[in-house]
């Protein structure tokens, strides 16, 4: 569950407006596209999920936990709640896939017998079975965005956020990916994707909520977006 | 989780080479200066011990065995290390084996007193040494080079000075260097560190293999610069012992020094590899 209430967040640099009062709510189970131009501020309440960034003010909730209160030391506790998928996948090259996967469970002191059942497990679930001994060098860009899911999605996060996923690939394979956080929703798993693939978003019915210029400017359920 | 430690020293090979020898070069470069200043000084201890003290004994003591006796209570005095006594026919000898004979025609061995040529321990003290060898019963006469004395004890001091000054610059430049190697070496890494913050890795389990791989690669480096330093100091001591002759020169020998000489460079090396590491990473972890 995330919910914004009128948050604000400036640009540390130039004192710009990333975020000028924004509110909205997730629900946990929800499947969410969170769309927008560049520069609209999509980045910027990602961040802020992820506890990479402080708002200025205003009221940030991200799984039960208070964003604006939390301390540094408990921020990888919020973080395993959490699972991340960025545009540009973010797989440690020099690990083969399997590794990249356990490696998410090792760092939060997962026992080698349950990553031994869970890896192999969360690999076929994205439909990576058989290219365990890959490196990331070796797998199309499709494979190495569901290799980077298939981390994401490893230590059971109660919420999956992407960050422009589909930005690398064709759209045969953003459909994929799609369908994949479809059914990764469908086991329970709440989905937060932001991109700014019209066509993408417009193929699925699901919420859409639009940002722009650091506002919230409309919040739906019939798919359909558009830049005026 | 120490495994990592391992395994990324293992896929990082030239940036931990790299981190071990500039440990090795910066321990190497300080412990030259440390082990020439020590040198110089045991040098210097060595000329103190020929700076001699001689207390002549009274020349109403006329036979040699009461003058002998009183060596017990020039000993008693304290910060003696050895009290040889001369008796006089002996002194006119010495005295006549260096200048010409001629000069003592008619002349007989009682112008020449009893004597006790006296070495100290610590030539700091002579003023008070001295003062109190001139208290000791039938002892007429003490004749010291207090300047000598001075001379020695200033250039010790100056010397431990300089190789003190010296070495803490050393320190301080070493550790700079390393924290720059070592940042270059984590660079890389800033990926995989943003990726474990990521998954929700603790700051903690980010660090440990970071720890172990500066504790390993800085006894690594130590224990090198210590092999290294021996077969330097063996080498330049041993040309040096070749080129000049004779016994003058004596140096301290590496095996009496080499247990030191290792806590030393194990020690230094560990605390440059563990907070050059940590110290490196800190930015990262901010995240």
């Amino acid at each position: 569950m995330v919910r914004f209430e009128k948050v604000k967040l400036t640009y540390d640099n130039s004192g710009a407006k990333a975020l000028d009062g924004v509110d909205l709510k997730v629900d946990d189970g929800e499947f969410v596209f969170l769309v927008g131009p560049s520069g609209s501020g999509k980045t910027s309440l990602m961040k802020l999920i992820t506890g990479e960034v402080r708002a200025d003010a205003g009221r940030v909730i991200v799984n039960g936990f208070d964003m604006m209160k939390i301390r540094r030391h408990k921020l990888p506790k919020m973080r395993r709640t959490l699972g991340v998928v960025f545009q540009d996948y973010r797989l440690i090259e020099n690990m083969n896939v399997y590794d990249n996967v356990a490696f998410a469970m090792r760092v939060v002191g997962a026992s080698a017998k349950d990553i031994r059942r869970r890896v192999p497990y969360v690999l076929e679930l994205v439909g990576l079975e058989g290219r365990e001994k890959r490196l990331p060098h070796e797998l199309s860009g499709g494979e190495q965005q569901r290799v980077a899911i298939a981390r994401a999605l490893v230590n059971s996060p109660r919420m999956l956020v992407a960050d422009e996923p589909t930005g690398n690939l064709d759209p045969v394979r953003s459909l994929e990916l799609m369908l994949l956080f479809e059914k990764i929703n469908e086991m329970g798993t709440t989905v937060l994707v932001v991109t700014h693939e019209k066509e993408l978003v417009n193929a699925f019915a699901k919420r859409v909520i639009k940002i722009e210029e650091g506002h919230v400017t409309s919040d739906g359920n019939d798919g359909y977006f558009s830049y005026e | 989780m120490i495994r990592e430690g391992f395994r990324s020293i293992k896929t990082h090979g030239l940036m931990s080479f790299a981190t071990v020898t500039i440990i090795m070069a910066c321990l190497i470069i300080m412990g030259s200066v440390a082990l020439l200043s020590l040198n110089i000084n045991y040098l210097i201890k060595d000329l103190e011990k020929q700076n001699e003290v001689v207390a002549f004994v009274d020349d109403e003591i006329e036979s040699e065995e009461e003058a002998k006796a009183i060596g017990s209570q020039i000993l008693a005095v304290g910060n003696i290390s050895s009290a040889d006594f001369v008796s006089r026919g002996e002194a006119m000898k010495n005295y006549m084996s260096k200048y010409d004979k001629s000069l003592m025609e008619g002349i007989d061995e009682t112008v020449f007193r009893h004597r006790f040529i006296i070495h100290l321990n610590d030539i700091e003290k002579l003023a008070q040494t001295k003062e109190a060898l001139e208290g000791v019963p039938g002892i007429a006469r003490v004749r010291a080079h207090q300047e000598y004395a001075d001379t020695f004890v200033k250039i010790r001091n100056i010397v431990s000075g300089v190789a003190l000054v010296l070495m803490a610059i050393l320190v301080f430049v070493s550790m700079f260097i390393m924290s720059n190697t070592i940042k270059l070496a984590t660079f890389s890494r800033r990926e995989e560190i943003a990726i474990m913050k990521m998954v929700g890795a603790s700051n903690g389990f980010i660090r440990l293999p970071f720890v172990v791989e500066g504790l390993v690669l800085g006894l690594l480096g130590g224990g090198l610069g210590f092999l290294a330093q021996w077969g330097l100091y063996d080498l330049v001591t041993k040309s040096l012992m070749e080129s000049i002759t004779g016994d003058i020169l004596e140096v301290v020998p590496f095996l009496s020094i080499a247990p030191m000489i290792l806590a030393v460079f194990l020690g230094i090396g560990v605390v440059i590899g563990v907070f050059g590491g940590v110290n490196a990473i800190k930015n990262y972890l901010k995240v």
